[in-house]
């Protein structure tokens, strides 16, 4: 009796091993947690066309090989846009060599205050790498459908405000949306999960 | 009671009067703007107020800006909304903050661009309990466009 129940154990235990073999062979590394939002599983489009500096157009494939951080916003906005690009600045810092894989790019939702001229200055005044962009009404309207980016012009006061989505979005260099950093979230947040994206992806391609 | 006591016991009352008299109805910290680029147009002042009794800051005015509002920041979810505001409370005893994140003063249809190192005068225009209106000078130090955040 004894002898029956634990080589039948013993097969079952040897059975449930193999087979976590099997399972643990054609596994992917678990995906990173971020304190970004995952867009991986999603079906973001990625796609734009618009204004860059010199006036020439840029579509994503101007940025293949690095992974690219996309702000929609405005010059004339204080607050929420000069501290997404500063820590932009910040997270290149601090991901050191890495930070040479990004590319920063400001699109912006104001065509109508946000000159090439102001563009230019403005991304220049935190990092020479940073681009800025802008488009005609439908080609903002495409690239905004594509990253699901709300905004809007408001009256207020004497003039006008934008509301825009604050969030930073992060493209890798196969043109998938992979990320969204959210606005509250600092550099080293922010940074950690770039890392955890980029060495995923490395993993994933060795 | 002998006299040295009588003159301690005056004192004491008299220097309990003075310090009143002394304090400033309105109480200005680190004021600072943040930088621009040519053409720019506008852009934010930031700075913590104290109030000593119950005020109300009206509006604001300089004359590197031909027109000064105070504006409030709120994230709705993930998206941003900046809307002009009538006049900001300054309850008396607290610390309203004008930050990154919530409140500042907005300058629009600036004159020059702001340079970091510039100072530019900004006359705030301040309401009491009484409805008696007085106006406070403040200097505000331009800071880099691309400051870092001091929070993190």
């Amino acid at each position: 009796m004894k002898t029956y129940a634990s080589s039948s154990r013993r097969q079952w235990l040897h059975a449930a091993g193999t087979l976590t073999l099997f399972a643990l062979a054609g596994c992917k590394p678990p995906a990173p947690l971020y304190t970004g939002i995952d867009l991986t599983a999603t079906e973001y489009r990625s796609d734009f066309a618009l204004t860059g500096p010199g006036n020439k157009t840029f579509t994503l494939a101007d940025f293949s090989g690095s992974y690219v951080l996309m702000f929609f916003g405005y010059t004339q906005c204080p607050d929420v846009c000069p501290t997404a690009l500063a820590r932009a600045v910040e997270i290149k810092k601090l991901l050191g060599e890495a930070g040479k894989r990004l590319r920063v790019v400001f699109v912006s939702v104001d065509p109508e205050r946000d000159t090439r001229e102001i563009l230019d200055h403005y991304l220049g005044a935190f990092d020479p790498s940073f681009i800025g962009l802008s488009g005609t009404a439908d080609q903002l309207r495409y690239v905004v459908n594509n990253y699901k980016v709300f905004y809007r012009k408001v009256e207020t006061g004497s003039s006008y405000t934008m509301d825009h989505t604050a969030l930073t979005y992060v493209i890798d260099p196969y043109a998938r949306v992979r990320l969204a950093l959210r606005h509250e979230q600092g550099a080293a947040d922010s940074a950690q999960d770039l890392r955890r994206l980029m060495d995923y992806d490395d993993r994933r391609k060795a | 009671m002998k006299p040295w006591r009588q003159f301690l016991a005056a004192f004491a009352g008299a220097s309990m009067l003075a310090p009143a008299a002394a304090e400033l109805p309105l109480r200005v910290d680190e004021p600072w703007v943040r930088a621009t680029v040519p053409a720019q147009g506008a852009t934010g002042a930031f700075m913590r107020l104290s109030a000593q009794s119950d005020l109300r800051l009206m509006a604001a005015a300089s004359e590197a800006a031909a027109r000064v509002e105070i504006h409030r920041m709120a994230m709705v979810g993930q998206v941003m909304q900046m809307r002009a505001i009538d006049s900001l409370p300054l309850p008396a005893g607290k610390t309203v903050v004008l930050a990154p994140g919530g409140l500042h003063i907005m300058l629009l249809g600036l004159k020059h661009q702001a340079r970091a190192g510039d100072v530019i005068p900004l006359t705030l225009h301040l309401e009491d309990a009484k409805g008696r209106r007085f106006t406070h000078k403040v200097e505000a130090m331009v800071r880099p466009l691309g400051a870092a955040m001091a929070h993190d």
